[in-house]
């Protein structure tokens, strides 16, 4: 039976939220010894577009890229044998956290030096035009990220070359503890920054998964007609620290207060109360099997082998 | 009457003190980059001083690693001291258009009209996954290149020394710090003082072989040479300290008397910091010498995350000490005590 839209909205949200909140539990025990960066709070522009993504279609993204992975189809086992450094891992141990790939799903590898993913997303692009299929790019990104000066080139050049890629800023107002006020000079101008390049651009200010997702889907389509890039910005809420797996409302750079009307709008639980309690229940057993099985097969995998140290140094 | 107790300080609070001092004295002095000023200020070496210069002098930044390079280079040109801080050495590859064609060459291709004293900190970072892009020793780039300065301070003296050396100097000066080292202690002096370019630094004495460290490298070298002491072997830790103006007499005078040069980088060793240490002795001394020779760096391939592939990554006190004893005995190198004690520091996530 094919599950409906919010089915699998709420499916892939609870996944990736389920996911994130285990891996937090099992931080502390040393286990995965890698920086974390959860998007626990954010997860719904992932959620919202790669659900009108296809196979064929590719995302890329930043060091905080568990939940584009998981949303695009990368494999759970294989991200949290990652995690674990095993050789069962996406990266066989090579990449950790921060660098996840997964061909098969169309997750090209995510990168750790902010912004560097941009760039090498719209080559993709590129390749994907020049297919001629009519699949397309999104790239994940921060607000931070926007500061960099390869995002300004990129916009430039896809809007130039028409690419099919869509940029989505997932803006969380912070770069690490320095809040977007500290940062720009017009904090609300990101989208005015790509429309002056020849970008159209949405901005949704609430975070909510359905405009992201509306705003995505017209986007989308507009990318597979060929009339060149867009932008999403999605303003949203990052619950845990920068890097890490715990709350930091106490470091004094926030307060709760800010997350509460964020927490309030939550997508998850709103997504949950529109699910009848059958289908619901049935989801979430099937995801927490899912996690635990993930976690026994990061667990029992072996170790990538010395030797591995030297391989895919070069092709 | 009993001489007072030395005052010790961790390494990251000598690089504060270098920086306040600095800047009490000298109001062109500022510090600037990502992150500068938040609740962690760079693990505690900047901590406070936002507070105590204003954000006119203490300033986060955007994301713009590039702009804000060359920001600094206009700004020392035009007479301030900016200190521009990054979180990791991977970062100044964002940097490196702005260093090497404006930095290093504007006091030479303008005619000498004009100086830029820029410091360029930076970390490196090591273990708990930082991987492929938060791990790299790039130093071996900017020696590369003249008009650049160089230095890699491993204890917190020289931190201390060489950070205030670094801003008096009127050349852009890359500082190279090493995340391991922020915890380490040493005696360091109250008030200013300078740990000059061009001196290397003995740190224990010994006529079997030389050792040279480069940042952290120092510290596991010396671990290294206490393996090798209980093994009868006497070893020369060197560091180096400054890399670019390198002080090559200390090292061939050294390894002359040893016979024997182990160079252990915090790098890769092709085309590295260590090729370039090498090559400086073997040019000074004639080919009569015979010095023995080795290196030890990162493994010839990029940096995993996998903590068990990262064990094979890095040169350890006991890979150095076994290197060192074979250049000492080469048919039958001792056996050498249990690592164990001499174990390097390890550190715990997530950052
Ligand atoms: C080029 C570069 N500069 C600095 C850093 C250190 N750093 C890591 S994450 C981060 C903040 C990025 O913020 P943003 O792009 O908004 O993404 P978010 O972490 O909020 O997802 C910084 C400054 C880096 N990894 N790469």
């Amino acid at each position: 039976m094919a599950s409906t839209l919010e089915e699998r909205l709420y499916r892939s949200m609870k996944r990736i939220r389920r996911f994130e909140e285990v891996t937090a539990e099992i931080y502390p025990s040393d286990r995965i010894k890698s920086p974390i960066h959860l998007a626990i709070g954010q997860e719904q522009a992932a959620v919202a577009v790669c659900d009108l993504l296809e196979e064929g279609d590719w995302v890329g993204g930043s060091y905080r890229s568990h939940a584009m992975y998981l949303a695009k189809g990368g494999s759970m086992a294989e991200i949290m044998a990652e995690m674990y450094g095993k050789a069962t891992g996406c990266c066989g141990g090579k990449g950790g956290s921060m660098h996840v790939i997964s061909t098969a799903a169309g997750v090209i590898g995510s990168s750790a030096v902010v912004a560097s993913q941009i760039p090498v997303a719209a080559g993709y692009a590129l390749a994907a035009r020049q297919a001629g299929r009519g699949r397309v790019v999104a790239v994940f990104l921060g607000d931070g990220a926007t500061e960099e000066g390869c995002f300004y080139e990129t916009l430039n050049f896809a809007a130039l070359r028409r690419l099919p890629l869509l940029f989505v800023v997932e803006n969380n107002g912070l770069a690490i503890h320095e809040p977007l006020a500290k940062r720009r000079a017009v904090p609300d101008g990101i989208c005015r920054v790509a429309e002056a390049l020849g970008v159209p651009s949405t901005r949704i200010a609430d975070g909510g998964l359905h405009a992201i997702r509306d705003a995505a889907e017209a986007a989308v389509s507009a990318l597979r007609a060929g009339t060149g890039p867009q932008l999403i910005e999605a303003l949203v809420h990052r619950r845990r620290q920068h890097v890490g797996p715990d709350e930091d409302y106490d470091q004094g750079y926030r307060s709760r207060a800010e997350a509460e009307p964020w927490i309030e709008s939550d997508p998850l639980p709103r997504l949950a109360a529109r699910l009848a309690a059958e289908p619901r229940r049935r989801i979430d057993a099937e995801i927490e099997a899912e996690i635990a099985a993930a976690v026994r097969f990061a667990e029992d995998s072996p170790p990538p082998a010395p030797e591995g140290l030297f391989a895919d140094v070069y092709a | 009457m009993s001489t007072p107790e030395p005052r010790v300080l961790r390494y990251v609070e000598a690089l504060r003190e270098a920086t306040d001092l600095a800047m009490a004295a000298d109001p062109s002095v500022f510090l600037f980059g990502l992150d500068v000023d938040d609740h962690l200020g760079i693990q505690g070496s900047t901590k406070g001083l936002q507070q105590k210069y204003g954000p006119d002098r203490v300033f986060t930044t955007p994301l713009s690693e590039d702009a804000m390079t060359g920001l600094a280079i206009g700004a020392a040109m035009a007479g301030l001291r900016p200190i521009h801080v990054h979180i990791r050495m991977d970062f100044l590859l964002l940097c490196m258009n702005q260093l090497v064609n404006i930095a290093a060459k504007a006091r030479y291709m303008w005619g000498g009209q004009v100086s830029v004293p820029l410091v360029v900190r930076s970390m490196i970072g090591k273990s708990w996954g930082q991987g492929a892009q938060h791990s790299q020793g790039l130093h071996a780039l900017f020696m590369h290149v003249p008009g650049l300065k160089v230095v890699a301070p491993a204890n917190a003296h020289d931190a201390k020394g060489c950070l205030l050396a670094a801003i008096a100097d009127d050349n852009p000066v890359i500082f190279m710090e090493h995340r391991l080292l922020y915890p380490t202690e040493t005696p360091v002096p109250e008030g200013a003082y300078a740990v000059p370019p061009g001196r290397a630094r003995l740190c224990t004495r010994g006529d079997d072989v030389t050792i040279v460290g480069v940042s952290n490298m120092v510290q596991e070298a010396v671990r290294a040479a206490a393996l090798l002491a209980e093994a009868g072997i006497a070893a020369e830790v060197v560091d180096p300290v400054w890399l670019r103006p390198l002080d090559v007499d200390t090292i061939v005078e050294s390894a002359s008397r040893t016979g024997r040069l182990l160079v252990v980088d915090n790098g890769w060793t092709t085309c590295g910091a260590s090729a370039e240490i090498v090559a400086a002795v073997v040019e000074r001394t004639s080919e009569t010498a015979g010095i023995r020779i080795r290196r030890l760096g990162f493994a010839d391939t990029t940096c995993p995350t996998s903590p068990w592939l990262e064990a094979d990554f890095y040169p350890t006190p006991r890979r150095i000490a076994e290197a060192a004893a074979t250049l000492v005995h080469p048919e039958r190198p001792p056996r050498l005590p249990e690592a164990t004690r001499s174990a390097s520091i390890q550190f715990r996530g997530p950052f």
